[in-house]
């Protein structure tokens, strides 16, 4: 059988940085192939030096970067030689790029039609009303609905999945050789995630074009990409079809990054993630031998001695490890690698209730006009929450971006106090804002918060960071407290060198786990973690998920663990409560949660995930549209209008009731719960091949 | 294959050797990124002079800057008198230089009081918000809207021309400005992660203005100290050219400009002489705290 040409071919390329501090080889002896229909995935941690790698075989770096070797072709055509008026031109009409922010790469001042007619009007020489026909084509190709009206809108007038969809026409306008997406789905909803992808895998076989698509992702990558590359430190580790990449990995990198991602499981017993030590190192800081030696696990005194090469360990299977023989399968190295964090629990005993809320609600007035006199509209962010958190466990908030999870937060919390309803700590009812409570209620509840360069004082070094909450609430005087910080610093896993260092010297990881110790330092019975690892890496998720169990173990603190991420939630929680636009879908045991009958809005959720796993099938099930705005809430079922098992006019006009499954299990619906079980039975989303140890 | 691993260990080695493992402190780092901008470099050696003189003036003048000779009056500049003579005979280079005190104390401390009441309004109006924030800003914007120099006149001209009352117009007129711009940083400060970490564990409000908002306000309330200092120059010698600065005998440069006007056309030098000071010295400061500026805030106010 002969395979079809590669469309775009990189070999052997290097690519440098001039920088204040020298020149940096941000990419080294890479080589990689792409064919017609087919889209390879590149994979990597941050600072891998996958979008330079990609950015730099087009030719398309900052000033200050360079190719200094290797070749590079495009349907034959090396790109290296070409003078820049023809790369400009080979870039408009045979390479479309989908960068990560669609609303950056529209102009925000020009209608979409006319922004997308200028490709066609530029690149294939169209009139204008020519031009016009082909955007709503290609509109109509990229499953945008109703194309016409989306063409006389403003960027800002759309929705982020819509934008991404639009950018994808434009790229996809001229019919290029080679499509370049850089993580395009990574600033979207996970709902909208899996619409994009969808449409990615479809015009896949639609367009002839070869798709370099880039991500962080590994559960995004088993979606649509037909081959993976590896990149660590500027270099491909390991390069194979995704089906045996995931399945028999032969790099110990890819064998962590693996099993660095939780995998869904609905029982109770938790295992700790894979860790993958230290952190990736800068390019001029590179070591001896093996690039990935000072972090791996199957590490001898032969790998620090030469850096091995990329080589064919099976077919059509690149290894760049000497001992890629020994590395183990995916699902050995796991049962080696971690350790059962939690057995299960007894049934039947339920910890007591730390934290109760009751028809929580936080509504906020809008802006009022000045001169018109509009009377204020209300903003209901929250509407009537009901949850509880036990004692030592951890309740899981998941839901779309706009769905008032954080809201909720900062209502128990106090900073952005609660307008209405109840929360108690203990069976005591909390003063609303924060500046109301008491010192002993305040050292109660602590907060990590989601962004790790903000959360801590940029003037204030890690030391006193920690201290400070020491003798402020815990009442310790300074030498008690300086001992006492860093004993903190050593249960979150830092050196007690870090102990004067300022926030900037600190990767993002590790500013993260430094607001972990402050929120411990406290001794609080409860944390609330608002999206703590999202910004962060894989292998600094893992880590991170490793050490808030680990202290959860150790301290029987409560976490509320919320997170847009329902592999993280899964494996951290043991009660989840789905939230959406300001209330409650469904609540109970993760067990409960994660298996039928769902809410729809779960089922919905569930079936977006990417799951890292090839094999598992999911659900076709995909919402349409974005959550609604918090001042325009649904009449009667507020899910209705994107629910796909709506029933019609009840779910329009009248509020669901709450219909109590087995076990502590809610469920927000119409539909009884004996009549989800029927409906989902069909198909199942979990993948149960792992099960335990 | 290995003969090119090696090369490249060799190389990233010797370029190891000169990027140090400890990434720099926040000094060290300004200072590096001052050392790229030359003008920012030249501007603030030349400041420095200017300091120099302002502390130890009396004591490097070449000659007594009272100490009238007749017979050099109006002299052109030479080796005895640098900068010429004036129509007193006195020694304009030594004038300059004992001058420099005065414009550093008055717009010095001009500009101190404004940044002390100007930072406590821009804190105090930014955290609080609300009604009071915009009664506080638009009174401040009345302030803003007169021509400062007319202000400075009207003012001056009810409560008399002093050194004292020269201060306080200089605040006065520079308060409104150093309170918008700490208020904006409190503004985007203020919901940061950090300061909510704070409220949570239950600080007091001094304590989040003071240790959490302010230490991390401080690089643009530097520049923007420096550049109202260099604005503060040019007020006073404006003030004393118009006669309500510092009263003669002492050196002022605005005055000794005014004094010198008359005699223009036979002895430019007593006029070009202080009117470059002043130029090189405000031209300095703004180029100073431009570098500052960039040194401090790159990307315009990110740390």
């Amino acid at each position: 059988m002969e395979a079809p040409r590669p469309v775009f071919e990189v070999e052997g390329l290097y690519i440098d940085y001039t920088t204040e501090l020298g020149v940096f080889h941000a990419v080294r002896n890479v080589s990689l192939a792409v064919r017609e229909h087919e889209s390879f995935g590149l994979v990597g941690e941050s600072g891998s030096g996958k979008s330079t790698l990609a950015m730099g075989a087009i030719r398309y770096l900052a000033s200050n970067g360079k190719v200094t070797e290797g070749s590079v072709r495009l349907s034959g055509v090396e790109l290296l030689g070409l003078s820049g008026k023809e790369l400009r031109e080979l870039w408009g009409s045979r390479i479309g790029v989908v960068d990560q922010s669609p609303l950056s790469a529209l102009n925000p001042s020009i209608v979409i039609g006319k922004q997308l007619a200028e490709v066609a009007r530029q690149h294939l020489g169209m009139d204008r009303s020519a031009a016009l026909g082909r955007v709503t084509e290609m509109l109509t190709k990229v499953a945008m609905p109703d194309p016409e009206a989306v063409m006389k809108r403003y960027p800002h007038q759309l929705s982020g999945g819509m934008l991404q969809r639009c950018v994808i026409a434009m790229a996809l306008m001229t019919d290029p050789s080679l499509l370049i997406m850089d993580e395009p789905t990574t600033a979207l909803d996970v709902t909208t995630q899996a619409v994009v992808l969808d449409l990615v895998a479809d015009l896949k076989h639609e367009f002839d074009s070869a798709i370099l698509y880039i991500t962080h992702d590994l559960g995004v990558i088993t979606k649509i990409c037909d081959r993976v590359g590896v990149m660590y430190a500027g270099e491909i580790m390991e390069q194979a079809e995704l089906h045996e990449l995931f399945k028999r990995p032969r790099h110990p990198y890819t064998l962590d990054l693996l099993g660095c991602v939780p995998h869904f499981d609905p029982t109770p017993q938790k295992r700790s993630l894979v860790t993958i030590p230290g952190a990736i190192p800068r390019v001029d800081e590179l070591p001896h031998g093996c690039i990935f030696g000072p972090r791996c696990s199957f590490v001898e005194e032969a790998c620090k001695v030469a850096r091995p090469p990329l080589a064919e360990v099976a077919a059509a299977h690149l290894s760049a490890c000497r001992r890629w023989q020994d590395v183990p399968l995916p699902a050995d190295h796991l049962r080696a690698a971690t350790e059962a964090v939690r057995g299960a629990e007894v049934e039947g005993v339920r910890p007591e209730v730390l934290v109760k809320a009751e028809g929580a609600e936080v509504h906020f007035k809008s802006a009022r006009g000045l001169i018109r006199g509009r009377t204020a509209r209300l903003i209901r962010a929250v509407d009537g929450v009901d949850l509880e958190v036990c004692v030592g466990q951890t309740l899981g908030v998941v839901g779309e971006s706009g769905s008032g999870k954080t809201t909720v937060a900062r209502a128990i919390v106090g900073l952005t106090p609660a307008t209405g309803g109840k929360i108690t700590l203990h069976g005591k009812l909390l003063p609303r804002p924060t500046g109301k409570r008491p010192r002993a209620t305040l050292r109660e509840i602590q907060m990590v918060f989601q962004n790790p360069d903000a959360s801590l004082n940029p003037t204030r070094s890690v030391g006193a960071a920690i201290i400070r909450p020491l003798t402020l609430l815990g009442g310790l005087g300074r030498q008690a407290a300086k001992d006492r910080a860093k004993e903190l610093l050593e249960a979150v896993s830092l050196p007690v060198s870090y102990f004067d260092r300022l926030p900037h010297e600190l990767s993002g990881g590790e500013k993260q786990r430094v607001a972990i110790a402050r929120a411990f330092a406290a001794e609080p019975e409860l944390i609330l973690c608002d999206e703590p690892i999202s910004s962060l890496d894989v292998s600094v998720q893992g880590s991170l998920m490793n050490l808030l169990m680990k202290l959860q173990v150790e301290k029987s603190t409560s976490y509320v663990f919320i997170s847009h991420d329902l592999s993280a939630v899964q494996h951290l929680s043991d009660a989840i409560a789905v939230v959406y636009l300001g209330h409650v879908m469904e609540i109970g045991d993760t067990v409960r949660v994660l298996t039928p009958p769902f809410h729809p809005y779960t089922e919905a959720l569930l079936s977006a995930v990417p799951l890292a796993d090839p094999d598992v099938k999911q659900k076709p099930i995909r919402l349409g549209g974005s959550v609604p705005s918090a001042m325009d809430v649904p009449s009667g079922c507020r899910f209705h209008p994107r629910c796909p098992r709506c029933l019609g006019d009840i779910c329009r006009e009248q509020e669901p009731p709450w219909r109590d499954g087995e076990g502590e299990h809610r469920v927000y619906c119409h539909i009884p719960l004996s009549e989800l079980a029927r409906l989902q039975a069909e198909t199942l989303v979990l993948a149960g091949e792992e099960r335990g140890a | 294959m290995t003969d090119s691993i090696v090369a490249e260990e060799e190389a990233l080695s010797g370029f190891r050797a000169q990027t140090p493992m400890d990434r720099p402190k926040t000094w060290r780092l300004y200072w590096r990124r001052l050392k790229k901008r030359p003008a920012a470099l030249v501007g603030s050696i030349i400041f420095c002079v200017f300091l120099f003189l302002a502390v130890f003036g009396p004591w490097v003048a070449p000659s007594d800057y009272q100490a009238q000779n007749v017979k050099v009056r109006l002299d052109a500049p030479s080796l005895a008198h640098p900068f010429g003579a004036d129509q007193f005979g006195r020694d304009i280079f030594s004038r300059i230089i004992v001058g420099t005190r005065n414009i550093f104390l008055i717009g010095g401390f001009g500009t101190l009081v404004a940044v002390i009441i100007g930072t406590a309004i821009g804190l105090a109006s930014g955290y609080v918000g609300g009604a009071s924030d915009e009664v506080v800003m638009r009174l401040l914007d009345v302030l803003l809207s007169f021509p400062s120099l007319l202000l400075a006149l009207v003012l001056l001209s009810t409560v008399g021309p002093s050194n004292l009352n020269i201060v306080f117009v200089v605040a006065i007129l520079y308060i409104p400005m150093v309170a918008r711009v700490v208020r904006s940083m409190v503004l985007d400060l203020k919901n940061k992660e950090f300061v909510e970490a704070a409220r949570v564990r239950g600080e007091r409000r001094s304590y989040i203005l003071f240790r959490e908002i302010l230490p991390n306000s401080l690089p643009p309330l530097l520049v923007e100290a420096s550049m109202r200092f260099s604005y503060s120059i040019f007020l006073v010698a404006s003030l004393g050219f118009l006669g309500l600065g510092v009263q003669p005998p002492s050196p002022d440069w605005g005055l000794q400009i005014n004094e010198a006007r008359t005699f223009l056309q036979i002895a430019p030098w007593t006029l070009l002489f202080p009117a470059c000071t002043i130029a090189l010295l405000v031209v300095s400061t703004n180029l100073m705290s431009d570098g500052l500026r960039q040194v401090m805030l790159p990307g315009g106010g990110r740390n």
